[in-house]
C-alpha cells in the first residue's frame, strides 16, 4: 500500500490540490495522515487517534500530532474547482451557493488560534465506564485556522429573524455506506454563529487543511465541543428550530440538566447540549515518568484553555493537593487560543512525586482532582493532569 | 562499388537496424504486459514461486486463526459466540469500537438498541442473546474508582 500512496503523502500540506488519497480508510495511518509514530490509533474505522501529552507541547499543534476523531467514512473525490458552500435553510432570505474561489475573493480572511477539543476527551476514566471511543488526554488541539468569518457570509445571504441555529453539513458518508445517512451534522446557536472568532476556514497553519481535518473546508468554533466543527463542510443551514442534525439528539454531546449518581439512567429529555468547554490544562513537558537528582530543579510547561472563558490562574501541586503554588501564565494571543504556562519545581527530598497541575476560569471554577460529574455518554472529564516524577 | 550499390549497402544496414529496434520494442512492450498480469515476476523467481503458491485453506484457517484466547484478525476475546459477534458487529465499524468498551448487559442492550434506532443496525434476531452475553461477559466494566493509579509509567532519565 505505501508503495501506492507513496512517502511523500507524509507532508499532506504539500499534497498536489486534486490528489485524492487511495482508500483513505484501510491503510497505515502514520503514513496517511503524516502523524507522529508515538500518536495512538483508538479506532480504525472510524479513524479516532490521539495524542499523548507531551506531543502536544508546540505552542501551535502541527498536523503530525493532532487528534482525529471521524464519525463516517471522509469524503474520496475531492474536486476543489467544483466545491461549493451552500447557504440554505428555513431562516435564509435566499438560498446562495458559493464556490471556493468566491468565498476566498468575496470575504475578508481572518486567522486565528483556535482550541479544538472532543467533548468526550477524557473519557476512559468514567467510572462505571462510559460508551464511545475511550479517549484519554490527548483529544485537544490548537491550531491556526485562516478563513473567512460565517457572520460575514451569513450577512450576504441575508438571515430572518427567526433564525435560532445553524447545522452544518458535509461530504462524509456514513459508515453502513447508506447514502441517506449523514454521520454527524451538528451545529451552533446563532450567538456562537456570529462571533468573529467562528471561521469558515480553508487554512490550517497556513497551508491547506489535512486530509483528514477538513480538506477543503471546515466550519471552526473554537473553545465548544469539536463536534461543532465540521469538517468537509459543503451546506449551512439556518434554522429556525434547535437544529436536528446526525448526532443532535440525545444522548450525543449531550450531559444531565441535573446532576446524576455515577451510573443512573438519564431520559433523553433530561439532557442538554454541551456549549463552551470547561476549564482545563496539560502538563507537556516533561513527558511523565522523568527520574532526576535531588539537586536538580524541573522546569515544567503545558497549555490552558476554558472554552469560551480566558484562564486566569495555573496552579501545580507535588503533594497530591495539599498545597499549591502558582505558575506563571500567558495571555492568549487571541480569544479561544490556549495558554501556556510554566514553572520551575523544587523537591524537597527524594521519593514518587506527581505533578498536578490545575487552571482556573476567569469566573473562578477551576479543574478538579477527580472525574467530575458522570454522566451517560461521558463527556467534559476535564479533571487535573498529573505526570510522574521520581527524585534519586 | 556505384553510388547505387554504396545506396543499397546503406539502406540494408538501416533495415537491419529498424527490424533489431522493433525486436527490442516488442519484447519491451510484452515484458511490461506480462508485469501488469504477474507483478511479482513469480515467473521469473523459481525459488519464490514456490513460496508464493499458497496453500487456500491454510490462509482461510488464519484468517479466523485465535492466539492467546485471541482472535487475531479482530482482537476479540476467543468465547462462545465470537464468531456471531465478528459477523454482526464488525461490518460497519471496527472491532476496536467494540472492545474498547466496557458495559453491562442492560448497556449493551442499549447500546445496540441505540445503533437499530440511528444507525441502520440490523435485527439481530436470536443471535441478540448470544452476543449480548458474549459481550457482558467478556466485556464487563470493572471498579476504576474516581481516578486510579498511574500506570505503565516509561521511566527515563531527564538531563
Ligand atoms: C449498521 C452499522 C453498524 C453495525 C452492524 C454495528 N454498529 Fe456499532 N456503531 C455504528 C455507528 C455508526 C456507531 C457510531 C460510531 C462513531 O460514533 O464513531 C457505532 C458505535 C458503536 C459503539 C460506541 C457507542 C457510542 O455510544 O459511542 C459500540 C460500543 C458499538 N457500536 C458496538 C457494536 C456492536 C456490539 C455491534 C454488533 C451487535 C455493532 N456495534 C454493530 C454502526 C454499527
Amino acid at each position: 500500500m505505501a508503495g501506492i500512496i507513496g512517502a511523500d503523502i507524509v507532508f499532506g500540506s504539500k499534497m498536489p490540490i486534486n490528489y485524492q488519497p487511495l482508500a483513505l480508510q484501510d491503510t497505515d495511518p502514520f503514513v496517511l495522515f503524516g502523524l507522529d509514530k508515538e500518536m495512538v490509533v483508538l479506532n480504525d474505522k472510524p479513524w479516532n487517534i490521539e495524542a499523548k501529552a507531551h506531543l502536544l507541547d508546540e505552542k501551535v499543534t502541527s498536523n503530525k500530532n493532532m487528534f482525529i476523531r471521524n464519525n463516517g467514512i471522509p469524503p474520496e473525490n475531492i474536486d476543489v474547482a467544483s466545491w461549493t458552500l451552500v447557504i440554505d435553510g428555513e431562516s435564509v432570505e435566499q438560498t446562495k451557493t458559493y464556490t471556493l474561489s468566491e468565498l476566498k475573493s468575496k470575504f475578508k480572511h481572518y486567522t486565528y488560534q483556535l482550541t479544538v477539543e472532543c467533548g468526550g476527551n477524557g473519557r476512559s476514566e468514567f467510572n462505571p465506564p462510559a460508551k464511545g471511543n475511550q479517549w484519554t488526554i490527548g483529544a485537544v488541539s490548537c491550531a491556526s485556522w485562516t478563513g473567512v468569518r460565517l457572520k460575514d457570509i451569513l450577512d450576504d445571504v441575508g438571515v430572518k429573524d427567526s433564525a435560532v441555529y445553524i447545522g452544518y453539513h458535509a461530504a462524509d458518508s456514513h459508515i453502513s455506506r447508506d447514502p441517506n445517512k449523514e454521520p454527524i451534522s451538528r451545529g451552533v446557536p446563532m450567538r456562537k454563529a456570529v462571533q468573529e472568532e467562528t471561521l469558515v476556514a480553508f487554512k490550517m497553519n497556513g497551508e491547506d487543511i489535512p486530509a483528514a481535518h477538513g480538506y477543503p473546508l471546515r466550519l471552526v468554533c473554537g473553545g465548544w465541543p469539536a463536534s461543532t466543527s465540521g469538517k468537509w463542510l459543503n451546506r449551512i443551514s439556518v434554522r429556525n428550530i434547535e437544529h436536528d442534525g446526525a448526532k443532535m439528539k440525545a444522548p450525543a454531546y449531550r450531559v444531565p440538566k441535573n446532576t446524576v449518581a455515577p451510573g443512573e439512567k438519564v431520559e433523553d429529555e433530561d439532557m442538554k447540549i454541551i456549549e463552551s468547554m470547561p476549564v482545563k490544562s496539560l502538563i507537556t513537558y516533561p513527558k511523565s515518568g522523568a527520574v532526576l537528582e535531588l539537586d536538580k530543579k524541573l522546569k515544567i510547561r503545558g497549555h490552558a484553555w476554558a472554552g469560551e472563558l480566558e484562564v486566569d490562574q495555573m496552579e501545580y501541586s507535588i503533594d497530591f493537593g495539599a498545597t499549591w503554588q502558582t505558575c506563571s501564565i500567558e495571555k492568549p494571543v487571541n480569544r479561544l487560543a490556549w495558554q501556556h504556562f510554566n514553572a520551575v519545581i523544587t523537591f524537597p527530598e527524594k521519593g514518587y512525586y506527581e505533578v498536578w497541575a490545575r487552571a482556573t476560569d476567569a469566573n473562578g471554577v477551576g479543574q478538579p482532582m477527580l472525574v467530575p460529574g458522570w454522566n451517560p455518554k461521558g463527556y467534559l472529564n476535564n479533571a487535573c493532569h498529573r505526570i510522574a516524577v521520581k527524585v534519586k | 562499388m556505384s553510388e547505387e550499390n554504396k545506396f543499397k549497402g546503406q539502406a540494408k544496414q538501416v533495415y537491419r537496424m529498424l527490424i533489431m529496434v522493433w525486436c527490442v520494442v516488442l519484447l519491451g512492450t510484452a515484458f511490461a504486459i506480462y508485469a501488469l498480469v504477474d507483478p511479482s515476476l513469480s515467473a521469473f523467481k523459481e525459488k519464490e514461486t514456490e513460496l508464493v503458491v499458497v496453500d487456500d485453506t491454510i490462509s482461510e484457517d488464519d484468517w479466523d486463526k485465535v492466539e492467546n484466547g485471541i482472535h487475531l484478525r479482530t482482537g476479540f476475546v476467543d468465547d462462545d459466540g465470537l464468531m456471531t459477534v465478528v459477523t454482526n458487529c464488525t461490518s460497519c465499524h471496527s472491532a476496536k469500537m467494540v472492545t474498547q468498551n466496557r458495559m453491562t448487559k442492560e448497556r449493551w442492550i442499549a447500546t445496540i438498541r441505540w445503533m437499530q434506532e440511528t444507525q441502520n443496525l440490523w435485527d439481530l434476531g436470536k443471535n441478540e442473546d448470544i452476543i449480548v452475553n458474549y459481550l457482558a461477559k467478556n466485556y464487563a466494566p470493572k471498579n476504576m474508582g474516581r481516578r486510579a493509579n498511574l500506570e505503565n509509567i516509561e521511566w527515563y532519565e531527564l538531563n
